[in-house]
């Protein structure tokens, strides 16, 4: 008895000091709050202020719309109907998460802004000039919340999925047999019950959103984000800057006290474990048109669209090499999937000691540690380097003092700094993605298998692990993609000489140069791709398992 | 137990740093952190690497992070030279304390006074202008005359502009600060914004773009993107420089906005000779006409020569205000935009 509370002390302090770490940037950010407020937010409240945050809230707004009117329905579609194609929909609707916003961005630009070949055709075919007539305006508001809900509408159709997938088929048999209609039952049943994992998604999207600055900028709509690179860049005071990004951060607290509330419920719901798939609802030849409409609009917006156009750019018109490309996509795929592992690592490690130790101090320092999720990119760099570089400094002057060596930095200038600033930034997605999948696993489970003289070790190893393969392999993958599309952080705190895809592309579209852009570009999308059906497949699979 | 296993773990990870550290310093090289883009500066690195032997380590990236980096970093920075892509951002540096002064003659000769730092903390490496595009179908280039003509009703609804989020519109509204005082800078902006014909966004040759398209008449953008598009074998923008027209503004007084792109040495650099050497070979005659032919941007050095490009701009009066006055004044500048409802 008691060498099982002194394990338990070791794992919950082993958590709390893990966590503390990767909530180092966090807390230093936060700590701006202390040095009081300068001129620069009265000036800021003075002026912009207000301009930035109604336009993050409209952001913030659309997205939700967009990806929930999108998402919901087309997980809805391709889970608990039949019709033709849907195989590949239930596939092809994840598409879009290679893509990163900023990219989709420039790509739409490219086509339908005034001077694209679009409205230049329409105006040699028509012999109207601008101002004629009218077009929707790309670069607004509007066509920021179009370009996000485009890439960020598959967390919610992903989650949505699984949580149909799960749920659906049969308690919606039971509702029929009980004389409900079809949309009575998705309404009533289906909609509740995947309620928190929708959520969930939407939660994981608008982090995204709120953390966009590539999108929002090239569109000059300036948003709260923006307003933080303004005041870091332009009035060059990152003391304020911080200070808004720490009203950023209470905000995010609140989405993810949301979130963590509608996860709360999912426990009632899911109460067994093994159930075969009840049967598809048929579709009918209209009902199958329209739903293959439905789903190929969004695969078409958010990724044929801009691939192809990437493509004819990277063919037709844009110079590159391929040695050095080949060079980039390797820093940018081990990157990404070093990154990958370890975040898991760390959320499995943060998980567990959450399911064996359910204490406030646990629980609040792993939800700290997974805020950095919505902080701009920008903003986590100089929050991890600010410690990285003090404990080098410490490091130095021991080695100097003790040692007569002179050392250069250890952390901070090297890609430690960036696989931790990972860590930080997308700890969120994989902790998410892995509690789910713990907490599917009930605790009589781990009872049942230790009476039968399983050790703890054995019981994670031949009971949790295969049971979670799948939550830990949508961990791996979402971390994946999301490291290989950042882009504010990796640019701060890359090492001499080390460029990634996303860096690349950025350096040349920043430059103005879209169309030498496009090789890179497509790049990320090609390298992203194959984790991204990975994935897919990895669920249809779990389906299949559950189905037999 | 648990602090027995992080120590080790970070033990091993000092180790391999002394490893690679020792490695490090046996060879000869430069660390160079840049905010020039890799494309605009790499090729130059690479002829420096040829024929001096000395290896040169880049970091691109936004200024103000690489600013803040240096300073994080300290003494412990590896970094020798900070290069940024306007004069703002070095005088930043100065003020960060992060540079230290070069004593060079080779540097002093070479660079005119008014684009180098008094205190020799930083050197201007190419200069670029800030001027006035027009479209050449529907505006009289007699019509123009100045920036400040820009905000006259005349042009109500015809002026493109980038958002005030351009380190470019910041400094050329900060010269506007140091030329003619804030208050008037402020009504001419307020004004200004009025005359817009959509709301800022995109950048400089998306301006260009606009006008070429019939969006607006007239707009504001560094010269060697016009020089960019005049350079490139697209016929889209061949089209553009077509259509568009380039206009040299206040050549009755005070000359047309100028800034350069620019370096200065870290305070705590470790390779300085090397450094040095580098910044000095980026003035000598081929780097400059190098900045010129690649790039469409004028040299600092005289004698260099210039691109067709650029040479079919003809001459042109400079504003020859000290540039660390665009520093200084930045912070000035954006909250004066913002006060003038320039998004």
């Amino acid at each position: 008895m008691l060498k099982q509370l002194k394990k338990i002390n070791w794992l919950s302090g082993f958590t709390l000091s893990t966590a503390l770490v990767l909530s180092l940037p966090i807390f230093v950010v936060i700590s701006s709050l202390f040095s009081g407020f300068g001129p620069t937010l009265t000036h800021l409240i003075n002026t912009v202020l207000s301009d930035y945050i109604s336009n993050s809230i409209l952001l913030l707004i659309g997205v939700s719309f967009g990806v929930l009117l999108i998402g919901v329905p087309a997980a809805w579609l391709t889970s608990v109907c039949d019709f033709k194609g849907k195989r590949v929909f239930s596939w092809a609707l994840l598409l879009p998460l290679a893509v990163p916003a900023y990219i989709v961005a420039y790509t739409y630009t490219g086509l339908f802004d005034f001077a694209g070949p679009v409205q230049t055709a329409f105006r040699e075919l028509t012999g109207l000039s601008y101002g004629e007539y009218w077009f929707f305006e790309i670069r607004s508001l509007g066509g920021a919340i179009c370009m996000l809900t485009f890439v960020l509408y598959p967390y919610v159709y992903l989650l949505a999925r699984a949580a149909f997938l799960e749920y659906s088929t049969n308690s919606l048999e039971v509702c029929r047999t009980l004389g409900y209609s079809r949309k009575r039952a998705f309404f009533h049943l289906s909609l509740p019950m995947a309620r928190p994992a929708i959520i969930a998604g939407l939660t994981l999207a608008l982090m995204e959103t709120l953390a966009d600055f590539g999108t929002v900028q090239y569109f000059g709509v300036n948003t709260f984000t923006t307003g933080i690179y303004r005041t870091f860049y332009g009035l060059g005071d990152a003391t304020t800057a911080s200070q808004l990004a720490t009203i950023l951060l209470s905000f995010v607290g609140f989405l993810i006290i949301l979130e963590r509330y509608s996860r709360r419920q999912n426990r009632y719901h899911s109460n067994s474990e093994q159930r075969p798939a009840g049967a598809l609802i048929r579709l009918s030849f209209k009902d199958s048109c329209l739903a293959w409409v439905f789903c190929f609009t969004p695969v078409f917006l958010g990724f044929i669209l801009p691939a192809s156009v990437l493509l004819y750019w990277s063919f037709s018109q844009a110079e590159f090499e391929l040695q050095e490309y080949l060079q980039l996509a390797w820093n940018s795929l081990y990157l990404a999937l070093s990154a990958a592992a370890i975040a898991v690592a760390f959320s499995v490690l943060l998980a567990y000691a959450k399911r064996i130790k359910k204490t406030r101090l646990v629980e609040g320092s792993t939800t700290v540690a997974s805020l950095g999720y919505a902080l701009p990119g920008t903003i986590i760099a100089v929050g991890i380097i600010t410690p990285l570089a003090w404990l080098d400094h410490q490091v130095i002057d021991f080695a100097e003092r003790y040692l007569g060596l002179d050392l250069g930095l250890i952390f901070s200038g090297t890609l430690f700094a960036l696989l931790f600033a990972y860590t930080v930034r997308f700890l969120a997605v994989s902790m998410g993605a892995v509690q789910t999948g713990l907490e599917k696993i009930k605790p009589n489970i781990d009872n049942c298998a230790r009476s039968l003289g399983e050790s703890n070790f054995q019981v994670i190893t031949r009971i949790h692990f295969p049971l979670m393969r799948s939550s830990l392999l949508t961990a791996l993958l979402i971390v994946f993609v999301d490291v290989l599309k950042e882009l504010p952080a990796t640019l701060i705190l890359r090492p001499f000489n080390f460029n990634t895809l996303a860096v690349h592309a950025y350096e040349l579209a920043s430059d103005e140069r879209l169309i030498d852009a496009a090789p890179a570009s497509i790049m990320i999308v090609a390298v992203g791709l194959l984790p991204v059906i990975i994935l897919s497949r990895s669920i249809s699979n779990a389906r299949k398992q559950q189905a037999s | 137990m648990t602090k027995l296993n992080l120590s080790k773990i970070k033990l091993s990870l000092v180790t391999l740093a002394l490893l690679g550290s020792v490695a490090a310093e046996a060879s000869s090289e430069v660390n160079v952190y840049s905010a020039r883009k890799q494309a605009l500066i790499k090729p130059l690195l690479d002829k420096f690497e040829s024929s001096t032997g000395i290896t040169v380590n880049l970091i691109t990236g936004k200024a103000d992070a690489l600013l803040q980096r240096l300073k994080i970093e300290g003494k412990a920075s590896p970094a020798d030279i900070f290069i940024t892509v306007d004069a703002g951002r070095l005088q930043r540096a100065k003020e960060a304390g992060v540079l230290q002064p070069i004593s060079s003659d080779v540097l002093t000769t070479n660079i005119p006074e008014n684009l180098r730092d008094s205190d020799n903390l930083w050197f201007g490496l190419s200069q670029r202008a800030r001027t006035i595009f027009y479209a050449k179908d529907k505006v009289d280039p007699t019509e123009l005359t100045t920036y400040e003509d820009l905000a006259d009703k005349k042009w109500r609804g015809k002026i493109c502009l980038r958002s005030s989020n351009s380190i470019y519109n910041q400094s050329l509204v900060a010269s506007m600060i140091e030329n003619i005082g804030s208050e008037k800078t402020l009504t001419w902006a307020t004004a200004l914004v009025k005359n817009i014909a959509k709301p800022p966004a995109g950048g400089d040759i998306d301006q260009l773009k606009a006008v070429a398209a019939g969006v607006c008449d007239i707009t504001i953008s560094n010269t060697y993107y016009f020089g960019r598009l005049m350079n490139s074998d697209d016929k889209d923008d061949q089209q553009v420089v077509d259509k568009v027209g380039l206009f040299w503004p206040n050549q009755n007084d005070r000359g047309v906005h100028m800034n350069v792109s620019g370096a200065g040495l870290t305070k705590y650099a470790e390779n300085k000779n090397n450094a040095i050497k580098l910044i000095e070979f980026m003035t000598s005659p081929e780097s400059q006409a190098w900045y010129s032919a690649v790039n469409s941007e004028f040299p600092v050095l005289k004698s260099a020569p210039i691109s067709k490009s650029v040479a079919s701009w003809g001459p042109h009066k400079a504003d020859s205000i000290a540039l660390n006055k665009l520093g200084e004044n930045n912070r000035a500048a954006v909250e004066l935009m913002d006060k003038a409802g320039w998004k």
